[in-house]
């Protein structure tokens, strides 16, 4: 069919196009961009490759200037332009996205190596100073304000679920020192979680605030945090002194249980 | 920030598709004697007069805008093989086989180089006829989006593009419902252990 071997001749020379020039550096270029913009994660940073490319935009850069100084006729000048144009916009437009994605994933991408490799040195240095401005411009509004516990932005990214499940036994003896409680107001005589019981006593007028308290109460779902406390198991025992303290990951707040051991 | 026009990270826009699609080779008859240019993207001419030669897409029409050429336009676009492409369309539903980035080239074509194409308004509605035929079948196709893979044959770069995002959150939708059936969420029945004299509902956790 006439139609059809059109297209099989138009299809053939592309493909053999195509062969010959996917090795150029531009299409190999176009396919970390469309790569880096369609995939979810960031992807490696093709060091050798951008340092190619920068290397003819700037020979590119130089032959212009030198057209445009012999006046050489305006046409292929601008085509010239044309084709550093659409360089330039590959090289800057891959470039963005990558630092697009960093923005996004930032406290993951510096907690986690796999990631952290994947970026030149200059991102790496990028996503440093953007942890630290976060960090200063959140410390200066919001977490100086917030008792020790919380000042650290790591804890409280909601990116990372480990750091949010931080939590603190206390020996006894250091019960002055826990900051922001939430308190129940409910008492329980034993508290059941796997293999272990607990008993917990609560006396609203023993526990220590040494900072604003948040208005929240919590339900009793919130104990089931204390299943990591079975490390410490010999801080707990029978009877009614026992302790642990651990973060909430969803509202900021600390839940308390302590009593001292007088 | 160092933001570009779409919010969503994954998407090209229509002008980007383009780009890509300007890169396609298409055939030109110059009407001027040039020498050969050196890209950084390849290397192209020695251009004589009268002589055709293939070039990319943005050059073509960089020299048609300044009235050095004239483009050929593709086998493909000829009025016997749309009308039969378009046949084909209405009559299955499969998509017929057209060059990847029909749309933007076509599009190019009517917009910079409408006296070298015959016969252009036929040919222009005929590929409009096939743009909504085709588009039309994509939308019927979403509807019977399942879990499994998805394969449709001969799509083009335009529609690829309009749906990619949003199949790309479907599958994972669809990933995540049907995970949910295997394994059963083990936060909530931990949630349950403590036997507590609450009035207050319970608050379920936001599963991580």
């Amino acid at each position: 069919m006439a139609t059809g071997s059109g297209e099989e001749s138009t299809s053939a020379i592309m493909d053999d196009y195509e062969t010959l020039i996917s090795t150029t550096d531009v299409e190999l270029l176009k396919r970390a961009w469309r790569n880096e913009k369609a995939a979810p994660e960031i992807l490696q940073y093709e060091s050798s490759l951008v340092q190619r490319i920068k290397e003819q935009i700037e020979l590119a850069e130089q032959n212009v200037e030198m057209f445009e100084a012999d006046s050489i006729d305006p046409l292929t000048v601008s085509l010239y332009q044309m084709d550093l144009d659409r360089t330039q916009f590959l090289l800057r437009s891959y470039l963005r996205v990558r630092l697009q994605k960093i923005e996004e994933y930032l406290f993951h991408i510096l907690k986690t190596d796999e990631y952290l490799n994947r970026l030149s040195k200059q991102e790496q240095m990028f996503a440093r100073r953007c942890t630290d401005d976060l960090g200063n411009h959140l410390d200066e509004t919001v977490l100086s304000k917030l008792p020790d516990n919380y000042q650290s932005i790591l804890k409280q990214s909601i990116t990372s679920e480990e750091d949010d499940m931080d939590f603190l036994a206390f020996d006894c003896d250091k019960v002055q020192e826990v900051a922001d409680l939430i308190i129940f107001p409910w008492s329980y005589s034993s508290y059941s979680y796997g293999r272990h019981t607990y008993k917990i006593m609560i006396r609203l007028n023993e526990f220590i605030f040494t900072r604003k308290t948040h208005g929240n109460y919590r339900d009793g779902a919130r104990f089931t945090y204390l299943c990591m406390l079975q490390v410490h198991k010999e801080a707990f025992g029978e009877g009614e002194n026992r302790f642990g303290v651990s973060i909430d990951p969803t509202t900021l707040i600390i839940v308390v249980v302590i009593n001292n051991r007088k | 920030m160092a933001g570009q026009s779409d919010s969503h990270l994954s998407l090209f826009s229509p002008e980007e598709v383009e780009f890509m699609a300007e890169d396609e080779l298409v055939e030109i008859v110059p009407n001027l004697r040039m020498d050969s240019l050196n890209f950084i993207c390849g290397d192209y001419g020695p251009f004589y007069p009268q002589i055709a030669t293939q070039v990319p897409f943005w050059l073509a029409v960089a020299l048609k805008k300044r009235g050095k050429c004239t483009i050929r336009p593709p086998q493909w676009m000829s009025i016997e093989n749309l009308t039969q492409v378009l046949e084909g369309e209405r009559d299955s539903h499969a998509f017929q086989p057209l060059p990847f980035h029909y749309v933007e080239i076509s599009r190019l074509l009517f917009d910079h180089a409408r006296e070298d194409i015959p016969d252009i308004y036929m040919v222009r509605s005929l590929v409009e006829d096939i743009r909504d035929v085709r588009f039309h079948k994509v939308e019927t196709n979403l509807e019977k989006f399942t879990a499994s893979t998805v394969t449709w044959k001969n799509m083009s770069a335009m529609e690829v593009n309009i749906i990619r995002a949003f199949s790309g959150r479907a599958l994972q939708a669809f990933y995540k419902h049907e995970n949910e059936q295997v394994m059963p969420d083990t936060d909530r029945t931990q949630d349950r252990q403590p036997q507590i004299p609450t009035i207050r509902p319970k608050r379920n956790l936001k599963p991580r």
